[in-house]
């Protein structure tokens, strides 16, 4: 209890501060987002609508969850450096990794959180939409035969929720994470939050191009040897963020193999613990 | 400070050399499921531009689709066939998994795009019309094409082919062919195995193997007996000369029984 109570009071702390900056606010720009599309999206066919509806839901949870990870994450320690509170913190018995630990389960609290949100947002849009258009499909329907109208109800269906969202928004998460793992990491050694800023958004197009680099290195061509390097030191040094983008495929109705989940999610841990640990060690020789 | 960093870096080092064989299975195994199908090329970011390639790099492949489908919906309602069928190229490069992208692409072309260059007022050349109006059913035809090689573990887009070859190109051989390819799915929905034989059952030389496959069908049960099936497999058994013995039980014989 001993050893978990600073670190859970530091996360708490991180949490409530997060809140406190309005951080959910951008919930409602979510909402609108989802709400606006589903207005807009009328004249369309029900299976674009249900398709569109996943594409922006999906792609927008995944664009705030990032932007939250890194820009929030970024700003914690030159923050608290400002306000003095690490300096009151660390005057007392709490080892800096542990400072580091609580940091990063308050901001993983937070994008939990969010996360779920967002899904609840989307699945119970999903949800109205696929009871709107079964009543209007049971309407137009009516007295044709029970296989026929089993069969509409069937590509309804098929066309709005599938488990596979599941495991696709558990990745989504799980890469956030590893942002804000990969950010932390980064503001061990930065000296101000745009410099954090401006490298993980650099890291982020970089890791989504790391696996073709990796390809490239290993795919034993004959190609000069700094370019060769150079695609080594990227795959070697940055994560394969690629490897976490599963729900453009989802959407488009690719189911997700069990061992598949649990291999990008296990992938996705490791990366979260590496790169704590390394900013564990770097923090723990910075001069405050 | 300076140790600690680059220690961190060699760390880093380490870890990614010892992770590049988890990485290269995870690679392996989402390919083999199908993820990460789409290809990025020079191409595609001509198409898309910069800030498009970049959000596609970057993991919004299917958010982009979706806002170039929009486009390409307005472009219909503008009737710019050629826009359309640009903006169909990229979206279903950018989704390749999608199975409503390459259907639509494919109906907008081979129907309403084929349709409207045949009614075309602004080209006096009627031969010009109709070298138009194959051009956009063969243009449908690639997109069911391509859609199938990157979906071959769906059976919808090879109905759709055979439908268009059917209705289209009125190539029945191909269409049975399509068809019955597609009913050997297990989802595949039980009309594909009756388009099959109806199909068939239009192509030369295979009149005889048509009846013999129907009347499996009919043998299957009360699920394949349609109107159509029965009334088919009648006129074939009046064509091929089937003894009576051998044919299905007239509607007064089935009353009976």
């Amino acid at each position: 209890m001993r050893m978990t109570g600073p670190t859970l009071a530091i996360a708490r702390n991180t949490f409530t501060e997060l809140v406190r900056q309005k951080v959910f606010f951008f919930l409602l720009i979510f909402a609108l987002l989802i709400i606006g599309n589903s207005a807009f999206m009328a004249k369309f066919s029900f299976q674009e609508q249900f398709q569109m509806l996943k594409d922006i839901s999906l792609g927008a949870m995944s664009v705030f969850t990032s932007l939250i990870a890194i820009l929030a994450t970024a700003n914690f320690l030159p923050k608290d450096m400002e306000d003095r509170t690490i300096y009151t913190l660390l005057s007392k018995p709490v080892p800096r990794y542990r400072y580091l630990l609580g940091k990063l389960i308050g901001i993983t609290t937070l994008l939990a959180c969010a996360t779920l949100l967002m899904a609840a947002l989307f699945l119970a849009t999903l949800w109205l939409r696929e009871s709107t258009v079964l009543a209007e499909t049971r309407a137009q329907m009516a007295g044709v035969p029970a296989e026929e109208l089993q069969s509409a109800i069937k590509e309804v269906t098929d066309a709005t929720f599938n488990a596979n969202l599941l495991p696709g928004i558990a990745i989504i998460f799980i890469k956030s994470t590893l942002l804000a793992s990969l950010t932390l990491f980064l503001s061990s050694f930065a000296t101000s939050s745009i410099f954090t800023i401006l490298m993980a958004a650099a890291l982020y197009f970089i890791g989504h191009l790391q696996s073709t680099a990796r390809e490239y290195w290993l795919s034993g061509l004959e190609v000069e040897w700094w370019s060769r390097l150079l695609a080594a030191g990227v795959a070697l040094l940055f994560p394969d963020l690629q490897a976490f983008n599963l729900t453009d495929d989802i959407i488009a109705g690719t189911a997700v193999p069990l061992a598949l989940f649990i291999n990008t999610a296990g992938l996705g841990i490791l990366y979260i613990a590496v790169y704590f640990a390394l900013a564990a060690l770097v923090f723990s020789g910075r001069e405050l | 400070m300076k140790g600690r960093k680059l220690a961190a870096l060699c760390l880093l080092g380490l870890f990614g050399a010892a992770v590049l064989p988890v990485q290269a299975r995870i690679q392996r195994e989402a390919v083999a499921a199908h993820f990460h199908k789409t290809t990025l090329g020079i191409g595609l970011r001509e198409r898309i531009g910069q800030a498009g390639f970049l959000a596609a790099l970057s993991g919004f492949r299917s958010p982009l689709a979706a806002f170039l489908w929009i486009k390409a919906h307005t472009a219909w309602e503008n009737t710019e066939w050629g826009r359309m069928a640009g903006l169909f190229e990229t979206v279903t490069t950018l989704q390749p998994r999608s199975i409503h992208y390459w259907d639509m692409s494919a109906w907008h072309m081979a129907w309403n795009a084929a349709i409207a260059a045949l009614q075309n007022e602004k080209q006096p050349s009627e031969a010009l019309r109709i070298r138009a109006q194959r051009a956009y059913i063969q243009l449908g035809r690639s997109f069911l094409e391509r859609g199938i090689q990157n979906n071959p573990d769906r059976p919808q887009l090879r109905i759709q082919l055979g439908v268009l070859l059917r209705d289209k190109l009125e190539d029945h051989c191909a269409a049975a062919e399509e068809f019955l390819k597609a009913s050997k799915y297990p989802d595949a929905p039980s009309y594909a195995a009756r388009f099959a034989g109806y199909e068939m059952a239009k192509c030369k030389g295979r009149e005889r193997e048509a009846y013999d496959y129907l009347r499996d069908l009919y043998e299957q049960g009360e699920k394949q007996r349609l109107p159509s099936l029965i009334n088919l497999l009648r006129q074939m058994e009046n064509k091929l000369d089937i003894p009576a013995t051998d044919r299905i039980p007239s509607p007064a014989e089935t009353l009976e029984n």
